[in-house]
Formats: C-alpha cells, sequence, structure tokens
C-alpha cells in the first residue's frame, strides 16, 4: 500500500465544484440565490469541522469567529470605506487573532468544560457588539451600503449584488477552503489531528506537543469560520448581532453533526439538507419547526454519523 | 562509561502515599535492565517519572548527561525516551499502518519525502511481524497483535531508551517466545527498561535486574544474584525469617 491513493478524493471534491459550477446556468433565481447563501454558512460548517470533526474539539462558541470576519469585514467597508479585498483581509485577520487569543485561553480546559468556555467568550463577544452600538448598530446591525460591494479587478469592476457574481464569489471562497480542507486533512498535520481526538495522552507520548497542534487547529478553524463572515458581509450586505448570538454557534455543529462530522463534503451537505428541510416544510405549514425536529430525530436514528459518515462507513470507506 | 539515564532521590507522593521514595537509580547504555517488585511497589510510577507522564514530587532525572525532570512529555520522546503502554493504547479506529506512521513522521525532520512515512513504518511493521495487517483498525486485531503494534510505535520513534511496561501481559506462551526474540533484537540499538511480572522472561532476558518494593529499591543485580538474594524472597513471599 502507498499513503491511500488521492485521485478518487480529488475527482470527487473537483465534481463537486464542477456541479455547484454548472448548477448556477440552471437554476431558478431564488434556488440561486439561496445556495449562494448555503455555500458561504458551508464553509461556516468547514471550519467548525476542522476543530470539532478532526480534532474532537467541541465548541460552543464559533459565532465568535463567524462574527469577527463579519464585522471586521463590515465595519472596514462601512467606517473605513476599505475596498472590497482590503475588507475580507480584515475580517480574516479578526478572526485568525481573536481565534489565537481564545484559543491559548480555552485549550487549558477540554471536554465540557472547553465547551463552557468558549461559549462564554463568544457570549462576551455578543454584548461586546451590543455594548459599542454606536459603531455596530448594536442589535439593529448596520448594512453595507451597495456602492461600497463593488469588487475591482484591474479594468473591471463587479458588483457583488449582482447574483452571478455573487454566487460565483461564494463558489470560489468555497472550492478554495475545500481544497485546503481536503490537502489539510490529508497531510501528516491531519494525521496527528485525528490522533488526538482519538487519544491524545498517546499522542503526547509519541512526542507530539498537543497543545501547540490544538492551537493551530483552533486557528485554522477560527480563521475559515472568519472568511465565511466576512463573505457573508461582503456577498449579502448585513453585519447584525444576530450572526453572533449562541444560535449561530448550534447551528454549525447541526450541520457538521446532520453532513457527518470528519468528513470534508459533510459540512456542504449538512447545510443544504438544513435549509432545503426548513425551506420546503415552511412553504406548507408554520409548525415547520416540528418537521424539522422530527427530521432531525429520524436522521439520528438511522444515520447516526450523519449522512455522509454513514456512507463512508458502510459503502465508500476511502471517502476522506 | 557514563550512565544513559539516571535518577537522584526520585520521589512521588500521592497524597500520603510515597508511591516513589527517594529513588537513586542508574542505567548504562545498551543494557536490558528489568524492574520487577509486588504489586504496588512503584515500578509504574517510577517509569511514568522518568517519561514524564507525571511529574516528580522531588529529586531529579539525567538523561544522557542533560536535566530532563522539568521538561514535558513530548520533549523528552523527542530526546529519545519512548513508553510503551501497561494497558494497551493503540488508536483503535486508525489502521495498523496509520498508528505507526504517526510515530515515523515524528522522528523525519526533513518534511517533503513521502516515501520515507511509508518505508519506515512498513519497516516498523515488519519487524514485528505486523506487515500483512498494516491495513487493519487496529482495534480488530488480536490482542497479542495489539501488544506487538504498541511495541512497534515504541520502535519507530528510534528511541535511545525504550521503556516497555509489562510488553507480556496477557500474551500465550508461543506469543511470548517471539517477543523475548524481538526484545533482543532491539536491544542491539538500544537500551530497553523492561517491568515484567512473567520470570522466565525476565531471567531470560535481563542483563540486570532491579527489585522495588514499598517505593524502594530492595535490590539490585545480575539474574543468578536476584534469585539468590534473601529479601528478594521475602518480599515476594511474605516470609519473615
Amino acid at each position: 500500500m502507498k499513503e491511500a491513493s488521492p485521485a478518487k478524493a480529488y475527482a470527487l471534491h473537483l465534481g463537486v465544484i464542477a456541479l455547484l459550477f454548472a448548477l448556477s446556468f440552471v437554476l431558478p433565481e431564488y434556488h440561486h440565490g439561496l445556495l449562494a447563501r448555503i455555500m458561504v454558512l458551508a464553509v461556516f460548517a468547514m471550519g467548525y469541522n476542522m476543530l470539532f470533526g478532526y480534532v474532537g474539539l467541541l465548541s460552543l462558541g464559533h459565532a465568535m469567529f463567524f462574527s469577527a470576519g463579519l464585522y471586521g469585514a463590515g465595519l472596514a467597508v462601512i467606517h473605513l470605506g476599505w475596498s472590497v479585498p482590503a475588507a475580507f483581509a480584515a475580517g480574516l485577520a479578526c478572526g485568525a487573532l481573536l481565534a489565537l487569543v481564545i484559543g491559548v485561553l480555552a485549550l487549558r480546559t477540554s471536554g465540557v468544560a472547553f465547551m463552557i468556555v468558549t461559549m462564554m467568550f463568544a457570549q462576551v463577544f455578543y454584548l461586546i457588539i451590543l455594548y459599542f452600538a454606536a459603531w455596530t448598530g448594536g442589535d439593529q446591525g448596520l448594512v453595507v451600503p451597495q456602492s461600497a460591494r463593488v469588487l475591482v479587478l484591474g479594468d473591471t469592476s463587479l458588483g457583488l449584488t449582482n447574483p452571478t457574481v455573487r454566487y460565483m464569489s461564494a463558489l470560489v471562497l468555497f472550492s478554495i477552503v475545500l481544497l485546503v480542507a481536503l490537502v489539510i486533512v490529508r497531510s501528516r498535520y491531519g494525521r496527528v489531528l485525528v490522533a488526538i481526538r482519538e487519544n491524545e495522552e498517546r499522542t503526547k507520548m509519541l512526542g507530539y506537543d498537543t497543545f501547540s497542534n490544538k492551537l493551530a487547529a483552533v486557528v485554522v478553524s477560527g480563521t475559515i469560520c472568519a472568511a465565511s463572515g466576512a463573505a457573508y458581509a461582503l456577498l449579502f450586505g448585513y453585519v447584525g448581532s444576530t450572526f453572533a448570538s449562541v444560535q449561530y454557534s448550534i447551528l454549525p455543529l447541526l450541520w457538521v453533526l446532520l453532513g457527518g462530522a470528519a468528513t470534508t463534503l459533510g459540512p456542504l451537505i449538512g447545510t443544504l439538507f438544513m435549509y432545503y428541510v426548513v425551506d420546503i416544510t415552511s412553504g406548507y405549514t408554520s409548525a415547520y419547526l416540528l418537521i424539522v425536529g422530527i427530521a432531525l430525530i429520524l436522521l439520528v436514528l438511522f444515520f447516526p454519523r450523519g449522512i455522509l459518515g454513514t456512507i463512508r462507513q458502510r459503502w465508500l470507506g476511502w471517502l476522506p | 562509561m557514563m550512565p544513559l539515564l539516571t535518577t537522584k532521590g526520585l520521589s512521588r507522593n500521592f497524597g500520603g502515599l510515597r508511591a516513589v521514595d527517594g529513588v537513586d537509580f542508574a542505567l548504562m547504555p545498551g543494557e536490558i535492565r528489568a524492574v520487577i517488585g509486588p504489586n504496588g511497589a512503584g515500578k509504574t510510577t517510577f517509569v511514568s517519572l522518568v517519561s514524564g507522564r507525571i511529574q516528580p514530587s522531588s529529586g531529579m532525572i539525567v538523561f544522557d548527561g542533560g536535566d530532563i525532570t522539568n521538561l514535558p512529555a513530548y520533549a523528552r520522546v523527542r530526546l529519545g525516551i519512548a513508553y510503551t503502554f501497561q494497558i494497551t493504547s493503540v488508536f483503535a479506529n486508525l489502521t495498523a499502518y496509520d498508528n505507526v506512521a504517526l510515530p515515523v513522521q515524528r522522528t523525519l525532520t526533513d518534511g517533503r519525502s513521502k516515501g520515507a512515512v511509508y518505508a519506515g513504518a512498513m519497516a516498523a511493521l515488519e519487524r514485528t511481524g505486523l506487515a500483512d495487517r498494516a491495513h487493519m483498525p487496529a482495534g480488530q486485531l488480536s490482542y497479542g497483535h495489539q501488544r506487538l503494534l504498541e511495541v512497534a510505535m515504541g520502535l519507530a520513534l528510534k528511541p535511545r531508551l525504550l521503556i516497555l511496561d509489562e510488553p507480556t501481559q496477557g500474551l500465550a506462551d508461543s506469543e511470548i517466545d517471539n517477543f523475548i526474540g524481538l526484545v533482543r533484537e532491539i536491544a542491539k540499538g538500544a537500551t530497553v527498561l523492561l517491568i515484567e511480572h512473567n520470570m522466565p522472561v525476565v531471567m531470560q532476558l535481563a542483563d540486570r535486574i532491579t527489585v522495588f518494593n514499598a517505593g524502594r529499591i530492595l535490590a539490585e543485580g545480575t539474574p543468578e544474584h536476584i534469585r539468590a538474594n534473601a529479601e528478594v524472597q521475602d518480599a515476594y513471599l511474605g516470609t519473615t525469617p
């Protein structure tokens, strides 16, 4: 054997990207917009999965990383008049820095304590956003003006409000993050992360500084989530404190669990599934959450490892 | 010749219990040293202190001339102290190959050589006779093979000191014979510190034996010397002359 042949895995991922690209030309307007949003949020889920799925660290505070990107990019445009690429970079930087600080503090704990500590930090972050309402818009949030959401590339300027540009921007971000995630989890570093998840004590006794490895994972995870937040602000033009609330820390967990933790494509499938279940059922009844709940229970009963996780376990062992 | 490992006044308290009590110990390079003693004598605590899994209450540990008392466990592993667990603790959900690839990739300093991880991992699996099971999840291996995998992981670290904590526990007699051969093989390139209850294994393998009792070293010497030692017989059999 070799270190498992990569061709199949890469072909599958490129195929998914190609499919999403093709869908842009056939989807009706409503679903086109929804899918763009789902791709951006799937990036959030992929960032979450990096830490939860591969390292086994359950955070209940990832909304702060998403909103660090959201506000980092949004406020840079609104208050400083930065261009789209600069604002996106600012969002990434905010997320990476926040993840580094939170990682150093929160990784002193593990298990339930880690969940509580990350949740508390996220609440602090949420309250800070509300407190500085003069700049952040408080619970009303802020709208990023359309005039500022223009991506200038050389001589061409692309309005991010244009549905096709928006869809393609979301797809580019999604594709980059998907491929980066694939490379990471197949790398030696990915193998160490999984080892930490499986048995941290043993990993230490193989000579690995598990704290540094975990901290790096928190920063990678936080940065990916911030990329999603920054893209959300720039593509959809709304920066609001709801995104920093605890609900947005639970959602990525749910998406990842649905799609399959520790699978590279699981986050996309989970996000897609959740959005469409809500979308379809809310069309029929106002009690759609009841149906969503039942769907979730059925899924946990029959697909305990998530959709893709179960498929991998039963049929396709090579899935990354 | 300078000892590879020395401890001076090494102690560890658990509440009121002195599990390890002022141990002065020296281990020469190339030696196979067995550590024996009744249950609760402090053997595992002692090697845990050496490997850095627990911190000493007092005393000092010197490895290859350097003070390692305050180094974290992972740093000691990098210096060449490998520890194989008493309770089998392989990564059950990973394949045997991945289990061994982890320590191999740790020891490789040039990060770009993909073939080297494969070669190193397969070499360690071959030495322990597990090469044909490389693809199996470690949790599905038989108990004896899991113990061998544990040793393969230790070997893959290319240690200078390999600590084996009750390696033959739960093995069948036929497996034990292979195991003795394997440890002799390993000892050609590394110093071995072996905690073992199985006396025939100890007598066949050890160059010297250290006997622990109640957290202290009771006796130390060659297998013949220890076999004849009256104090050791007391500690094991509980008779007072």
